[in-house]
């Protein structure tokens, strides 16, 4: 059974339809990269998976049941901005799901299971690099510090999947080589499914496993809502060539065009 | 020449202008007391410094011949409890609804509108009906404080608690949050430091509303001193203490100011 199904997935806002006949399945373990010009439908996509939006039409499937209908904690999620937690340190970010688990009404613990929560959080940041900050507060780290942190506390709660929307889209190029390193390594050590929209198509091109387009195929310029987007390419990352790589630029700047002016 | 909005004072220039406008006023009322005192000695308008030093030195340091309190004293006592009583409650109660309206729809939709109605009820309409339910007693003064600023601090915590990133709140929930959990861990921490902004710009509000009960009944705190020795035009007990509750005012914002810096630095480092 596929970890992840949608078959013939319509998304629509009113007369505006998003996403059109969608179908796709993704297995256990794969690394699927999103790209698509803004308005495309890969963001709305994502937040089906989080459990915030539901599909208008067709299905979605979690191993072959609807998806949960509210974000859980089987679906880890790092966001561009604002994925942790201002007012905890770094340490206390990282130790807050095993504090939801484990003591449901204070949300605190104490004595040898607070010792175990930290052991576990200063394992899980050292294996992130943060092992130097744990008593920093967010504010006083950089913003790829912040994301490694997000990483990091996603990944406390085990999650079958893993979302990350744009999550080095605001980071310095330098640094989004090194994230790249460690969302790489992360998977290969955790084995999870990743889902990762980018905005930088050459980023997709090298990370993870897959890569999908989502893109208008009908494109009325009067009209730009009438048709949604679906999966346009679909293709696993090892065996793209120059020529396809420039069929999706070229593709993506036509509705680009289309769509923005 | 560099454009105005881009100069800056120094430090000490910052400090001379800002006293300066206090040094003003002081100079202005002095000169003018002085004229008016040279025509009349017994003008009562605009006393001199050393008439209302002598005045407030009376009230603060000799016990008074009726009851033997320092009137001072225990007019500042009486009127600091009753303010720290109503604008305790108005934190209690503007904390727990403005929360539980922000965090849960259905809470919101159901009292939402109605507080919203409520808060535009003026308090000092309704001081009357305070006085006949609660009598004309301490309960009544503070709960016309409360009456005065809680809507204002439920509705502004509601909207701090809107702000909050929705993305944090949803990552709480992917990290296994419950809805108390997302409240207790994730929201409450984040509105305190909001709640004490929020005290502070009701503080001002709150002093309105105790120096109008008090000057309607009472037989002591700052606003009832200040309504009583108006009848003897004794302006040399009224201006110093109008001055001594501004600066009780200052100083409480100062504090709350304070505290929040030392409770919540992260709050205070992100605002920068």
């Amino acid at each position: 059974m596929a970890l992840i199904e949608a078959k013939n997935l319509w998304k629509e806002y009113g007369s505006n339809v998003v996403l059109e006949q969608v179908n796709t399945r993704v297995e256990k373990g794969e690394f699927i990269t999103i790209v698509g010009t803004s308005g495309c439908g890969k963001t709305t996509f994502l937040r089906m998976l989080l459990g915030i939006e539901q599909p208008t039409r067709g299905e979605l499937l979690l191993e072959g049941k609807p998806f949960p209908d509210e974000p859980g904690d089987e679906r880890g999620i790092v966001f561009q901005k604002y994925s942790v937690f201002p007012h905890l340190s770094v340490l206390k970010n990282t130790m807050l799901a095993s504090e939801f688990e484990q003591a449901p009404i204070i949300g605190k613990l104490f004595g040898s299971k607070r010792k175990l929560a930290e052991a576990d959080a200063r394992e899980m940041l050292a294996s992130v690099g943060l092992e130097h900050a744990m008593d920093k507060y967010p504010h006083e780290l950089s913003g790829g510090m912040q994301q490694r942190l997000a990483i990091a506390q996603a990944l406390m709660k085990k999650p079958k999947i893993l979302l990350l929307d744009e999550p080095f889209g605001a980071l310095d190029p330098g640094i989004r080589g090194d994230m790249h390193k460690l969302i790489q390594d992360l998977w290969k050590k955790t084995g999870i499914t990743i889902f990762m929209i980018t905005h930088d198509l050459t980023e997709g091109f090298y990370l993870g496993t897959r890569l999908w387009v989502f893109d208008k195929i009908r494109l009325d310029a009067q009209k730009a809502n009438a048709y949604g987007a679906c999966i346009t390419y679909d293709i696993p990352v090892g065996q793209i060539d120059n020529t396809i790589y420039e069929d999706i630029d070229y593709s993506l700047d036509q509705s680009r065009k289309v769509l923005l002016d | 020449m560099k454009r105005l909005i881009n100069r800056k004072p120094d430090r000490i220039l910052r400090f001379i202008l800002g006293a300066l406008p206090f040094i003003l006023i002081l100079v202005i009322y002095m000169v003018s007391s002085n004229a008016r005192l040279a025509e009349n000695p017994n003008d009562k308008l605009l006393p001199s410094v050393n008439s209302m030093a002598t005045a407030v030195d009376k009230l603060a340091f000799e016990p008074s011949k009726r009851n033997g309190d320092y009137l001072f004293w225990s007019d500042t006592a009486s009127s600091l409890k009753r303010l720290g009583l109503g604008i305790s409650i108005s934190a209690l109660i503007g904390l727990l609804f403005g929360i539980l309206n922000g965090a849960i729809p259905y809470i919101r939709a159901n009292l939402s509108p109605f507080i919203t109605a409520f808060s535009l009820i003026p308090p000092l309409a309704i001081l009357p009906i305070l006085f006949i339910i609660f009598g004309l007693g301490e309960v009544s003064k503070v709960v016309l404080i409360a009456f005065g600023i809680t809507p204002f601090i439920m509705r502004d915590m509601q909207g701090k608690v809107m702000e909050l990133p929705a993305e944090q709140i949803i990552k709480a929930q992917t990290l296994g949050a419950s809805s108390w959990l997302v409240i207790t861990r994730v929201i409450v921490p984040q509105v305190l430091p909001r709640l004490i902004d929020a005290l502070r710009l009701s503080l001002g509000a709150a002093w309105l509303f105790l120096i109008a009960a008090e000057a309607i009944a009472s037989s002591d705190g700052l606003g009832y001193r200040i309504f009583l020795v108006r009848r003897y035009l004794a302006m040399d007990i009224i201006l110093p203490y109008v001055v001594w509750i501004t600066f009780l005012s200052f100083f409480i914002d100062y504090l709350l100011k304070t505290l929040s810096e030392r409770l919540f630095p992260w709050f205070h480092a992100e605002a920068k």
